[in-house]
């Protein structure tokens, strides 16, 4: 997946790395190959855009070609959370005290911290990664491994970078939208990312096989704890949840990709 | 005697200044600034919130009652439609844009009225305002910061209308209501026409709404 390699053109180049001085030092040619280079992979990311668009003629949509697929991908997860997933996390509200569940949160949190830091870095951003490294060296040394948000108490602000950002802000465009069965929506650039993080978390390199699946179970539960009004707000909203989803998850990712700060969309109406 | 037509003179300057300040105030109100305006009907749905027993009590229908009267009228919902479903309005007879705009006023309302016991426990920022001083559209930015979780930005579009900035757009945490509505308009006048789009979100109206938690 060309996604997960490190981005090679010269405009995409963090400031702050060792790329950017060398590219000046190099001239016009260096930055100019460079360019070329970056160019190149756009072209060959376009035509496998374009082979994937070919192949899937029914979605009607650019960014969603295999909106076909995906719709039964959507059915299968909504089979899948109904019986299974959803009560279990309504389950875990129910029978699980408030201060439990939120260590269970700030735990798993304290991870995405770590990620956002990594990520901070990755696009080059001082200030935010400064914040986020406070946060998980704070929380794991003081709050007991990350079961306690010292650092939230501190207001100390919660970053949430993640690889799906990073290859977005190194101008990586996002590909096919996905809706996965249990893991929701995503796009091949943001499942990418994903993968990464999947392999790349300590809950991995926990050694006893039994403690590492309880806490990645734990973790989707979680998840999908959070996620209980949300849906509630959702159904009622929405005359198709497939369609609507799909637009809130691309519209937040744009977002965040931006840092809160997209480009106008485009105004064809009115 | 002369204590009484004292006292007389008093309540009648006393009337007279409530009725000035009457007369001023109503005027004051539609010029209101629009993120005084958003800071002001904000405020007032959390005390609403916080302090209405049958709005804690869940009343569906009362809850509806009050957003319709306090926070609707507060909706450029003609606009709203027509950026919503984009060439079908434009396309549409006045009769089947108006049947629209209701549907769709319905729908939020209903949306907005099952979204609103989240909102508990939670506390507004509201950001200082960047815009022209004579411009006619602005964005109020606020954040909800609810205990424990990452604050989540929500922005109102805003237009100034003869009868004081109304929103046209919401966007929650960079989601925009508009933008969302588009996709599912389209999808819906693609099948059925402007007609039935109409007929789905009258459907969706009638029907009861998903089980509150």
């Amino acid at each position: 997946m060309n996604a997960v390699e490190p981005p090679q053109s010269a405009n995409a180049a963090p400031p702050g790395s060792s790329e950017a001085p060398k590219a000046q030092a190099w001239g016009d040619h260096a930055s100019a190959t460079l360019r070329r280079v970056g160019a190149t992979r756009r072209i060959a990311a376009a035509c496998v855009a374009t082979v994937l668009l070919g192949g899937c003629a029914m979605g009607p949509m650019r960014e969603d070609p295999f909106e076909p697929m995906n719709r039964v991908s959507y059915k299968v997860h909504q089979q899948i959370d109904g019986k299974i997933v959803k009560p279990v996390a309504e389950a875990y509200v129910q029978y699980t005290p408030t201060i439990v569940r939120t260590a269970v949160s700030n735990f798993f949190g304290n991870i995405d911290d770590m990620f956002s830091f990594v990520n901070d870095v990755l696009q080059g951003k001082p200030d935010k990664a400064g914040n986020d490294l406070g946060r998980v060296i704070t929380n794991t040394g003081f709050g007991v491994l990350g079961l306690i948000d010292i650092a939230g108490s501190a207001n100390i602000p919660k970053g949430n970078e993640d690889f799906g950002q990073t290859f977005g802000v190194w101008g990586i465009p996002q590909g096919p939208y996905l809706f996965i069965p249990v893991f929701g929506p995503t796009t091949v650039r943001d499942g990418s990312g994903w993968l990464i993080r999947g392999y790349a978390s300590p809950v991995n390199f926990i050694n006893d096989a039994p403690t590492r699946d309880v806490l990645w179970a734990l973790n989707l539960v979680d998840l999908r704890a959070s996620a209980l009004q949300t849906e509630n707000v959702l159904n009622q909203a929405a005359l198709d949840p497939y369609t609507f989803i799909r637009r809130s998850y691309l519209q937040r990712r744009e977002y965040l990709v931006y840092d809160g700060k997209p480009p106008p969309p485009k105004e064809d109406e009115q | 005697m002369t204590f009484d037509s004292k006292r007389r003179a008093v309540i009648g300057a006393l009337r007279l200044c409530a009725m000035l300040a009457a007369l001023v105030a109503v005027p004051a109100f539609a010029q209101e600034a629009p993120d005084a305006l958003v800071k002001r009907v904000s405020q007032e749905a959390l005390s609403i919130i916080k302090s209405d027993a049958r709005v804690q009590a869940g009343d569906q229908a009362h809850i509806r009652d009050l957003i319709e009267a306090k926070i609707a009228p507060h909706f450029d919902m003609d606009r709203m439609t027509a950026l919503a479903a984009g060439r079908a309005y434009r396309q549409a007879t006045p009769e089947q844009r108006k049947r629209l705009a209701d549907e769709f006023k319905s729908l939020l309302i209903r949306t907005y009225a099952n979204a609103l016991n989240q909102y508990r426990d939670q506390t507004i920022s509201y950001e200082p305002l960047r815009a022209e001083p004579n411009s006619t559209e602005v964005t109020v930015r606020t954040q909800v910061n609810r205990p424990g979780q990452t604050p989540v930005s929500i922005d109102y579009s805003m237009e100034k209308t003869p009868s004081g900035w109304k929103a046209y757009d919401v966007i929650v945490g960079g989601v925009s209501l508009v933008t969302n509505y588009r996709d599912e308009f389209t999808q819906q006048v693609r099948q059925g026409g402007i007609d039935g789009l109409i007929n789905a979100l009258a459907a969706k109206n009638a029907a009861p709404p998903p089980a509150a938690k």
